[in-house]
């Protein structure tokens, strides 16, 4: 018996006029935990899709615990001893917690006996949850934790993890960390995709790069730089972002006492917000995920109206209008969701730039479109930001996640806002596209514009803003300067662990 | 105006009978709503099985078999739905739409010959000695066996749903389609499953109004019966009971506005005739105030590939 648990032979997937994955080889050892690492449309998804059985690879062979390996189905794959942990979750929100562990489960025990064990292997892992709750008013980290104890209660072999840290707060961060260190001392190996370097190297025993669906070296992660390992995804050496620090000029925006009460349900109501935002200045605001982030985009872009006296723009009263009027001030938003919020998916790119630059780019005449202008404002945005796309006539659900991400903040900054609002800035982008984008937000602050960028992604926070502040039930802490904040203080600042106990092991 | 004319036992054994066709429908198309399936088909696979139940039934002489044919019928002009909308990915709007149209077509092609006949009777289930106990006999035990089907239905749908494991996976899929996919479950094979099920119901719908309610081949005799049991799916938020609820309140005031007809009540005929949609929307409006709300991936358009 060999110690390796999976190992894949010269896997090769392609998609019409791509190539997901080619010759693709790795040596999984039991109770290890190996990292994945490569930019978006690397190839990492549909090798991890392979493995659970989602896609069928077009050559090459998989030995799974000494025998071979082609699941059929995701259901072989589970029984075979896979489980995995999606990045954007497979969780039924109508639905219970215990209700979504059975779905996922192939013999499934009675509820009561379920509930039991739910309880018993949430207490084990230190991951409380209660089995009868309902999955739409659990928060991020909790419905993670679903996942992980529906892949938990089948005692797999191999846990994939898509991305598990991306919506955690440090803590949460820290209470996942154990559990995973746990599982691998018991024997579980753990395949663990992150664009979250410095994660990889205090977590990884090994690690595997791929770039456009090959594999271009491996690395032991606590031995190398994180510089290192960005650098062998990218190709090429990576520039930092640069900034000089300015003084911030006048008070642009102002939100006084900001109320709005929740939208749905299952929504977040912002409970009395208040900043100040000057020229020149980066606010950050960090928080977990559906803390009202999408609350407060909305209630400055103006599709959430709000009560007169609460925004104000250069002095002047801006509650009642509407996000048209607010761009032809100079308040521009981007918001998260990139396919469906920030862009109409069906539309193509030319649309798409018309829809949010009409106004400030003169792109219509009385109410007469010039799709001429359009197209070329189009064209300068992909040249700018490096937008890989055959062109602007593509439809936006054409475009990887990265790369529609970097047209729709490149729409909004080559429009020269006064202020400049974005939510997720660089949300699944890889290394050297979110450096950029970046980048572009620190040269528009330079130029003298007011920013105010949301972020789940802490590193970036602390990297680019000037102050920091935390959402979280709806309530923004008061800004502190980002230079002196520590880890710590922000995990505190976002609400700490909601609650959790570290695993105790 | 007389109103000691109207009987109250018979008009609660009238009410039941007259809501069986909504509730079978009803029953039928919360399964293939909660499977996240809209299907506006009902009132074309309502009438389909109408004409099919009532051609078998006068020609084999047998009701019962007649009901049995009414629900293939549905169930295979459903396939007709799922099939443009599980296979060829079509708009659930407009393929719905175009169902009802072609069942109201295409059962007045098939009934022509039919028109003025009568049916073979169905019996009432006979309860013995039970159907002597005042007032409770003749509401409770004195029906035709589709009304106590009807019953049971409802108790087996809302069983299923909430207690076993086929029921969960069908709410899954309504709720979530991606996530249920990526799960390893067909989401195709279960959403076409569940619209053969809600022809099938409707189907049964439809012959009970040509069989036994009327009885009688007319074209076009379900005059709205399957848009007011559509409606009455999302006034009563998805849930089994609440839909029983709501086609016996509709049934009942339908009732009793024919029998304040009959009594000559001083009311226009007109107010009398909308009464029972006015209450029946007014209580399960009020009814469906709570947080319940529709499955998640309802009238969406799945596709494994994305």
């Amino acid at each position: 018996m060999s110690s390796s648990l999976l190992s894949l032979n010269g896997l090769t997937k392609a998609y019409p006029g791509v190539v997901a994955n080619d010759d693709v080889s790795l040596e999984i050892g039991r109770g290890e935990i190996h990292a994945l690492l490569g930019e978006n449309g690397a190839g990492k998804s549909t090798l991890v899709k392979m493995i659970y059985g989602l896609v069928k690879p077009d050559s090459g062979a998989m030995t799974f615990n000494d025998t071979a390996f082609a699941p059929p189905d995701p259901r072989t794959a589970r029984t075979s001893g896979v489980g995995m942990v999606f990045q954007h979750f497979s969780l039924f929100d109508a639905l219970s917690v215990a209700e979504n562990i059975a779905l996922g489960m192939e013999n499934a025990p009675k509820m009561g006996q379920l509930a039991a064990r739910i309880t018993e292997v949430s207490d084990a892992y230190g991951l409380p949850l209660a089995p009868d709750r309902i999955v739409g008013d659990l928060s991020a980290g909790e419905r993670q934790r679903v996942e992980i104890i529906r892949c938990l209660l089948q005692d797999p072999k191999l846990l994939i993890m898509d991305e598990p840290t991306s919506v955690l707060t440090p803590q949460e961060v820290a209470i996942l960390f154990e559990t995973l260190n746990k599982l691998r001392s018991e024997g579980t190996a753990i395949l663990y995709i992150s664009h979250k370097l410095e994660e990889i190297r205090t977590l990884c025993d090994n690690a595997t790069v791929l770039r456009l669906g090959k594999v271009v070296g491996t690395c032991v992660p606590a031995e190398t730089s994180a510089k290192e390992m960005a650098e062998m995804m990218v190709g090429t050496a990576l520039k930092t972002p640069q900034r000089t620090a300015g003084t911030p000029g006048n008070v642009v925006l102002e939100l006084t006492g900001l109320s709005v009460p929740p939208a749905s349900a299952f929504g977040m109501p912002l409970r009395d917000v208040s900043l100040t935002l000057s020229e020149g200045e980066i606010l950050g605001i960090g928080g977990v995920a559906g803390n009202g982030q999408d609350e407060l985009l909305a209630a400055l872009s103006g599709e959430t109206r709000v009560r007169a006296g609460m925004v104000h723009y250069l002095g002047s009263d801006i509650a009642g209008l509407g996000p048209n009027e607010r761009r032809t001030l100079g308040l521009l938003t981007a918001p998260e969701e990139r396919l469906g919020h920030a862009a109409a998916p069906d539309m193509s790119l030319t649309e798409n730039a018309m829809l949010t630059g009409a106004t400030r780019e003169g792109l219509q005449n009385r109410g007469f479109l010039n799709w001429g202008k359009a197209k070329g404002f189009a064209e300068r945005i992909i040249e700018a930001f490096d937008v890989r796309t055959p062109g602007p006539a593509n439809a936006a659900r054409s475009l990887s996640g990265g790369n529609l991400q970097k047209f729709v903040i490149g729409r909004e900054v080559m429009q020269r806002p006064n202020i400049l609002v974005v939510n997720q800035p660089t949300w699944g982008v890889d290394a050297s596209a979110a450096a950029a984008i970046r980048q572009a937000l620190l040269d528009l602050a330079e130029g003298g514009a007011a920013l105010i960028v949301i972020s789940q992604d802490l590193d970036e926070l602390m990297e680019i803003s000037d102050r920091f502040a935390a959402l979280n039930e709806g309530r923004l802490t008061r800004p502190e300067p980002a230079a002196v904040l520590t880890v710590e203080a922000i995990g505190l600042m976002m609400g700490g662990a909601h609650g959790m106990e570290v695993a105790h092991v | 105006m007389d109103l000691s004319a109207i009987s109250p036992v018979i008009l609660i054994a009238g009410l039941i009978s007259s809501a069986t066709p909504i509730l079978l429908a009803a029953t039928g198309e919360l399964v293939v709503e909660r499977a996240g399936v809209l299907n506006l088909g009902v009132e074309g696979m309502m009438i389909t099985g109408a004409v099919c139940g009532f051609i078998i039934a006068v020609n084999t002489g047998s009701p019962t078999t007649g009901f049995l044919m009414a629900a293939v019928g549905g169930a295979v002009l459903s396939l007709l739905f799922a099939f443009l909308t599980q296979v060829a990915l079509a708009n659930q709007v407009a393929s719905g739409l175009a169902l009802t149209l072609f069942g109201l077509g295409i059962s007045a092609l098939m009934g022509q010959s039919y028109v003025g006949i009568k049916p073979p009777q169905m019996p009432d289930v006979n309860f013995g000695p039970l159907t002597d106990i005042p007032i409770i006999g003749p509401i409770l035990f004195n029906q035709d066996p589709i009304v106590y089907l009807g019953l049971v239905l409802v108790a087996v749908v809302w069983g299923v749903l909430n207690y076993t494991r086929a029921g969960l996976v069908l709410r899954a899929v309504g709720e979530n389609h991606d996530a249920a996919h990526a799960l390893g479950y067909k989401v195709k094979r279960i959403r076409t499953l569940a619209i053969m099920f809600g022809g099938a119901c409707a189907g049964l719908g439809g012959a009970y109004l040509s069989l036994i309610r009327v009885p009688q081949w007319t074209e076009g005799m379900t005059a709205g019966v399957g848009w007011i049991a559509l409606a009455l799916v999302v006034f009563a938020s998805w849930k089994p009971w609440r839909v029983l609820l709501g086609a016996y309140l509709f049934g009942g005031i339908d009732r009793l506005q024919l029998n304040l007809q009959g009594a000559g009540v001083a009311i226009p005929v007109e107010y009398l005739a909308m009464s029972p949609y006015i209450v029946t929307i007014i209580v399960l409006v009020i009814l469906s105030a709570d947080k319940s709300r529709a499955p998640g991936s309802l009238g969406r358009i799945f596709n494994a590939s994305q």
